[in-house]
């Protein structure tokens, strides 16, 4: 018991003793998942408004694989990114193997269905209601699209906000292509599973209140955005 | 454009008709109101003609000349409002219907103005109550200019007060120049805003006539039936 009353207070003292360790740690996690959601949302949210106002043949198929893939076990993305990447592998020229874009590339992946299927879904229940109205006014596929984008807004940010959970609390696709290299590679999910098999637990255990902090600050950003909106506008 | 010609017009769904081989030409001028309980295929009639479904059997054609393209609006029994102010649901509608840029807000502001609502012009149209989304939906068609517009039950869901400003509004577009085609099954309704009256059945045209003749002496059994207040023996 004191063993983890001490590992806290050392994590307490890491974390508002603005450790340079820990601060790396924590602003490579965020560079690499903020920038992984930033992919997946401009690739993800205009193909899930597509799915969303177009019909064609496939389509039902396709939202089902779109669903599965929100279940993407992460170390299958990241091997999968790794024999790409690898030096004998089809894309092994970039030579960005163990390198942070890996990571970026593996967890885009990863949360790219996660963004086009939620977005398809918060699109489409408006689409239901918009549909014969914007058509009258003349709306083709796109504009209707690009309409239901504007007008979903709100539900797309938790949406956005849910890729960039996932992101950032997965460890199994970044520690295989980014290889937790100390000072290059290694986040904050990482870390926690290396310090923790190494004994280090005030550094995994203030790591994980951060990261536990920060899913937390981030859904209850998405809860009062969609409250504040749903007041504000309707 | 007008007049509007239907020949031998059908409209299945998996089997079941809904427009059974309805003959029309509604011409250009008069208020048509297109009258018929619950079920007969008012709506569907509408969205035959307003170009939102397609035929299985027939033809719909416009027979006069379209300059300017098909200039046509629909009103909706159920209003649809973008998330975004009173103004910009206006606007939206002109900037679809290819109204150039400069005439749009001074165009939009004379509409709402028309209908009464310039005061709540910078509001968030989802915010109004019913009665007032449902002249934003006018004014939003008005602004158009349309030909023609259709108005499937536009006060179905609006109490006494609001229906009697939404009458009230569907005469001005009328004697601005616009020929109204108006879906109801109020009576009392018809009466008020019909010149000429259609009176559908189970999907078919039983009766068509001036709107005094119409009451003073239905021809056909259901309409007499109807008029009554008597629900038709099927």
């Amino acid at each position: 018991m004191s063993e983890i009353a001490q590992a806290l207070a050392a994590a307490g003292a890491m974390i508002f003793g603005f450790d340079p360790k820990l601060i790396e740690i924590v602003l490579l996690s965020l560079r690499v998942s903020l920038t992984a959601v930033a992919v997946a949302s401009i690739i993800g949210l205009p193909l899930g408004a597509a799915i969303a106002v177009n019909r064609f043949t496939g389509r039902r198929a396709l939202i089902v694989v779109l669903n599965a893939l929100m279940g993407l076990p992460p170390v299958v993305v990241g091997l999968v990114v790794y024999l790409l990447l690898s030096r004998a592998g089809p894309l092994g020229e970039l030579g960005i193997l163990f390198t942070p874009a890996a990571m970026v590339v593996a967890q885009t992946i990863l949360i790219l269905p996660i963004v086009a299927a939620l977005s398809r879904q918060a699109i489409e229940d408006s689409w239901q209601e918009y549909q014969e109205q914007l058509r009258s006014l003349g709306a083709g596929p796109l504009t209707s699209a690009l309409t239901l984008l504007r007008d979903a807004r709100f539900s797309l940010v938790t949406v956005v906000l849910a890729g960039f959970g996932r992101a950032a609390a997965e460890v199994g696709a970044v520690i295989i292509v980014g290889g937790n290299i100390d000072g290059v590679t290694r986040v904050m999910t990482t870390a926690i599973a290396l310090e923790t098999s190494k004994g280090d637990l005030p550094l995994a255990l203030g790591l994980g209140i951060i990261l536990l902090a920060l899913v937390l600050a981030l859904n209850a950003t998405a809860y009062w955005i969609k409250e504040a909106a749903q007041r504000r506008y309707g | 454009m007008l007049p509007l010609v239907l020949e031998n017009v059908s409209f299945a769904v998996n089997g079941r008709t809904i427009i059974d081989r309805i003959s029309v030409e509604i011409a250009a001028g008069q208020r048509t109101v297109i009258l018929g309980p619950n079920g007969a295929g008012k709506s569907v009639l509408m969205r035959l003609c307003h170009g939102l479904l397609k035929p299985t059997a027939g033809v719909i054609a416009w027979r006069g000349p379209t300059n300017g393209g098909l200039r046509q609006a629909m009103v909706f029994q159920r209003p649809v409002m973008l998330r975004r102010p009173v103004l910009a649901n206006v606007i939206y509608g002109m900037r679809l219907a290819g109204i150039a840029p400069q005439e749009r807000e001074l165009r939009a502001r004379d509409v709402l103005e028309a209908v009464g609502l310039s005061h709540l012009a910078e509001h968030p149209a989802r915010m109004l109550s019913g009665g007032e989304q449902q002249r934003v939906a006018l004014a939003r068609a008005w602004a158009l200019n349309p030909a023609v517009l259709f108005l499937d039950e536009p006060t179905a869901n609006l109490d006494p007060g609001a229906t009697r400003d939404i009458e009230s509004i569907i005469g001005q577009i009328h004697a601005s120049g616009t020929k109204i085609i108006m879906s109801t099954h109020n009576l009392g309704q018809a009466r008020r805003l019909g010149d000429e009256i259609l009176f559908l059945y189970q999907g078919r045209l039983a009766e068509r006539a001036p709107v005094e003749r119409f009451f003073r002496q239905p021809v056909s059994p259901e309409a007499a039936s109807f008029i009554r207040d008597e629900i038709p023996q099927v």
